[in-house]
């Protein structure tokens, strides 16, 4: 075992501190961002579910709105997706005391 | 005009294409060159194999028919891929780290590597898979077909043309996806080549596309207005569909066993998730983009009754655009064929791991375990598996006559693979899961599917319609397409609703109810808790969930009492919440440490480093690890008892070489001793002898006083050396003890008489007579000799001036005991430990003897199993002898 520490020599251990360093935390609300998304995204493509559809209803949407409507929340979509992706690359690996428990892929 | 022959030479073209990419793919990953073909890119293009056939030409056929309900299909998809955070990192990490190699093996192995589990879900997927197989042979005879229709010269016959097409993909997904037996399981060549297909379909179908909106409506904007003209123009999409086929899309994308062998089981990197969750949304957007309007312009274009499925194909044809058309034939083929050659190889890889391997293992008994060849019959047998498969899908084609919509039977396998999503979401996110449950749930899900999806889809033959409208027996409320009495849902979100809602239930409900084994329990945790297991930063950190995965692991090593003493303890030490400490950096050091003390500091590093972090090998290795280290905690200590005794017998001989070095010294020291009190007298005598032969004149006085002292010396030498030949007889062992019977009293009497004896030192001996009667059984003349020597050394050496010997004997624990006790100044104490020694004299100034009395008595009184002893203390010099008792020997 290589990294066998003297336990005399060992440092006692810190408690984990309260806040975060700024970057840190930036990058903790950048993964709550991310974790929102796919809830944006349901929430959006169930709005065509109030769409006026079948008979005895209001003038129903037209398709053509219907396409610009999915397609640019998609596209919206996928766009955020790729900014936290490269947001995300960015910023520097976690660091090792992490007070908080959540795990970002390094 | 693109005959069919030519279209066959294109695919043939294209086919050898793809096997030369495979081959290099596959060349370059063996030599270890293979990074470009590990980019995040082409993982995301594998991922594209969603995109069979069905989405290929299905989707123009279903917006065709349905409008938008097609885009539920993608949405699905895009929303698991963005939310990568939330479940498909989980997904992959646990594949990698548990080295899954299958989605039924996943399932099986969170739940205690159940193999029962792992049996159902791969019953499930060769059920759910087969016919989207026979799919995928249909749409490629189909888009034959068109051609053929086209081409009046040519001989086109369907049968064989499935035969061959599957008969090509099975011979491909055997050559690239059985070519090794990798311990990850992945497959370079294939991975690359189903990429460069994903590419080729996405091409396709934008030049498609392309050439509709700008080729032939014109435009954006002139589209958008022939979209809203069309039949298709209002928005008039099914809610409970709608969202029904978007969750179930989603399930599926994360259940069909090819979208988990491309995702999991082929995924390099983790990171490339990271990418693959914008990109591959990116693709599926692109993928939809056209559908719509060339759905559209189909349906404007194409007579009356035409397939919209085919319309990808037909619009080029009937516009006279040949190479377009067959652009988008070869799209179609590439979806078809990259569906079909991993399917093949997912379901293969269950079938062979999960149904003909322990059929096998148990047919061969125990000897498969000591033959080297099981690997060949894994390769054998997933080669064997793929032929079956494909064989199976050309019967269900067959079958089924290929006239359903491709659609219905795509939804209809998403809602049944649908079924293991409960069990998986469960295993990954909560530890409670258990085998039962799952195993319940699967049942109950995969039940429903069949019963109110699978039989009523496949017509009257299977189910008969009066089932259908009155419920089987009449029982009403038990219609396949209304459960319950609930009428008027669609058939489609009535089985997914009631099947998965279901499965759910009964999967919570009997994973609540049922206890886990502790391997369960064990996978469970690594599971769950995959992202604190198996990566991180370094240090020890944790959550308290270890803890217990940490106990199970200790008990394994150290045993069950030991483990709970720790543990407790170092609770106690941490302040005392509950039973299970926090997996501190120091708890975690101690353990180790205790840990290392049974199987090794690098086993037990490397053993906590697997719960904590660090390296990811399977929980089986960590159990395989824990019974090795059981069998070394025996062997080690049986290695221990040998090493306590090979420990005893060096102490013995190290005690004795240490007796033998002594011995030797004390004879050193005898020899120089002997050599010296020797040297005396003979010098005396020598120097007496030369007066008197050389002085002349000597007067008879002198004469005789001389000779007087020669005589005297020679006595003494005389008496020095039978001393030493008594001594040296006696310490050999060589006396022959004269032993006879007779009384303590007289053997007492005679020695003092002779010690007595001309005697110039008055010396009294004060006796109790009345103790001294006592019966011995020993050698008389010996004891005397030891009683005379005490007697004698009182004489000489008692300095009090009116010296007193007392000699008192008593009878101690079945022994004689003889003191003899004057009232001199007695031995020093620093010479106590010295008197029996050769040659010791105390004194030398009062030299009588040579020093050799007390050693020959010590040496006398072991020949007679008794003790001569320097008793300290008594007021002078005091002596204790002790003897055995007659009546004692006698008994012996």
């Amino acid at each position: 075992m290589t990294e066998k520490r003297n336990p005399e020599v060992e440092p006692a251990v810190s408690p984990p501190a309260v806040f975060l360093e700024r970057h840190s935390y930036r990058r903790r609300r950048l993964a709550d961002a991310a974790r929102l998304l796919p809830i944006i995204g349901a929430g959006l493509f169930a709005i065509p579910l109030l769409w006026p559809a079948g008979p005895g209803e209001a003038e129903p949407v037209p398709m053509s709105s219907a396409i610009i409507y999915i397609f640019f929340w998609w596209a919206a979509l996928i766009v955020a997706s790729a900014g936290f992706g490269i947001a995300a690359k960015r910023l520097p690996p976690r660091e090792v005391n992490d007070p908080e428990s959540e795990k970002w892929p390094r | 005009m693109a005959t069919l022959n030519v279209l066959i030479l294109v695919c043939l073209g294209y086919v050898v294409l793809l096997f030369g990419v495979a081959f290099a793919a596959d060349r370059l990953a063996a030599t270890g060159r293979s990074t470009w073909l590990r980019t995040p890119f082409v993982y995301t293009l594998s991922l594209s194999i969603y995109c069979t056939a069905w989405t290929f030409y299905g989707a123009v056929g279903y917006a065709a028919r349905s409008g938008l309900e097609f885009v539920t299909i993608y949405l699905g998809p895009t929303l698991i891929m963005i939310s990568w955070w939330w479940g498909l990192r989980k997904l992959v990490r646990v594949g990698r780290s548990q080295r899954v190699t299958s989605i039924a093996d996943l399932i099986s192995s969170r739940y205690g590597k159940s193999n029962i589990l792992a049996i159902c879900v791969t019953i499930l997927a060769v059920l759910g898979v087969t016919p989207y197989i026979a799919l995928q042979l249909q749409s490629i005879t189909l888009s034959f077909s068109i051609f053929a229709e086209a081409d009046p010269s040519g001989i086109y016959h369907e049968g064989t043309s499935v035969f061959w097409v599957a008969a090509g993909l099975a011979v491909f997904a055997i050559l690239f996806g059985t070519r090794n037996l990798d311990a990850n399981e992945r497959h370079h060549g294939v991975v690359t080549a189903i990429a460069i297909e994903a590419v080729v379909k996405l091409i396709a179908l934008l030049a498609v596309g392309i050439f509709v909106v700008w080729g032939i409506a014109g435009g954006v904007g002139p589209i958008m207005e022939r979209i809203d003209a069309s039949e298709i123009g209002r928005w008039n999409v099914h809610r409970g569909r709608w969202a029904a086929i978007t969750f179930l899309s989603a399930a599926a994308f994360v259940c069909l066993p090819r979208m988990f062998q491309v995702m999991v089981v082929e995924n390099d990197d983790e990171r490339h998730l990271r990418t693959a969750a914008w990109a591959f949304p990116l693709y599926l957007l692109l993928m939809s983009l056209f559908v719509v309007p060339i759905a559209v312009v189909g349906l404007d274009l194409m007579p009356e009754g035409s397939n919209p499925d085919l319309f990808v194909l037909t619009i080029p044809l009937a516009l006279g655009n040949d190479w377009l058309a067959m652009l988008s034939f070869i799209g179609g083929f590439s979806s078809a064929t990259s569906m079909v050659i991993v399917a093949a190889m997912a379901l293969s890889t269950m079938v062979s791991n999960h149904i003909v391997m322990p059929i096998w293992l148990s047919a061969q008994g125990r000897r498969a375990s000591m033959s080297g060849d099981v690997r060949d019959i894994v390769l054998l047998s997933r080669r064997i598996s793929i032929a079956v498969i494909m064989a199976l899908g050309i019967v269900y084609f067959r079958l089924s006559g290929g006239g359903a919509a491709l659609a219905a039977i795509g939804l209809i396998a998403f809602a049944g693979i649908a079924q293991i999503l409960p069990a998986l979401v469960g295993g990954l996110f909560w530890r409670g899961a258990t085998r039962t449950g799952a195993l319940i749930g699967l049942t109950v899900g995969f039940g429903l599917w069949i019963y109110t999806l699978l039989l009523p889809g496949m017509g009257g033959a299977l189910m008969p319609a009066s089932v259908l409208e009155n419920g089987p027996l009449g029982l009403g409320w038990l219609r396949p397409q209304a459960l319950f009495g609930i009428e008027g849902i669609d058939p489609m979100v009535h089985s997914v609703m009631w099947s998965l809602s279901l499965n759910a239930a009964a999967f919570c409900i009997a994973s609540l109810v049922s206890f886990p084994s502790p391997l369960e329990r064990l996978q469970g945790a690594q599971f769950v808790n995959v992202f604190d297991h198996s990566a991180g930063p370094r240090g020890w950190t944790g959550s308290v969930a270890q803890s217990e995965d940490l106990m199970i692991m200790t008990q394994r090593i150290l045993g069950a009492a030991e483990a709970h003493v720790f543990f407790q303890a170092e609770a106690e030490r941490q302040g005392g919440r509950g039973y299970l400490p926090e997996p501190t950096p120091a708890f975690l050091e101690s353990l180790e440490r205790e840990l290392s003390g049974s199987v090794g500091a690098a086993t037990a590093h490397a053993m906590i480093g697997q719960i904590v972090g660090g390296s990811s090998v399977s929980v089986e290795d960590l159990l395989a690890v824990a019974d090795e280290s059981a069998q070394l905690l025996e062997y080690s200590g049986q290695l221990e008892t040998k090493s306590a005794e090979l420990a005893r017998t060096a102490r013995k001989l190290r005690e004795a070489n240490e007796k033998l070095t002594q011995i030797s010294m004390q004879k050193d020291a005898f020899l120089s001793q002997v050599s010296h009190e020797l040297r005396t007298p003979m010098t005396s005598i020598r120097a007496f002898s030369e007066i008197m032969r050389d002085t002349e004149g000597l007067t008879a006085q002198e004469r005789t006083r001389y000779a007087a002292i020669i005589h005297d010396e020679a006595l003494r030498l005389t008496r020095l050396l039978d001393d030493l030949l008594d001594l040296s007889v006696l310490e050999n062992g060589q006396v022959n003890l004269n032993m006879g019977d007779g009384n303590l009293q007289d053997v007492l009497d005679r020695a003092v008489s002779t010690a007595m004896a001309g005697s110039d030192r008055p010396l009294r001996v004060r006796r109790n007579r009345a103790s001294e009667r006592i019966p011995l059984h020993t050698d008389l003349d010996r004891l005397g000799q030891v009683f005379i020597n005490l007697i004698a050394n009182a004489q000489k050496y008692c300095d009090a001036p009116d010296p007193v010997l007392t000699i008192s004997v008593h009878d101690v624990g079945g022994q004689a005991v003889v003191d003899f006790i004057d009232n001199g100044s007695g031995v020093p104490p620093e010479a106590q430990s010295m008197v029996f020694e050769k040659f010791a004299r105390v004194g030398s100034d009062k030299a009588g003897g040579a020093g050799l009395g007390l050693a020959i008595c010590r040496e006398i009184m072991q020949r007679l199993n008794g003790e001569v002893s320097y008793l300290a203390g008594q007021g002078g010099g005091a002596f204790r002898i002790s003897l055995p008792l007659a009546y004692k020997q006698a008994a012996q």
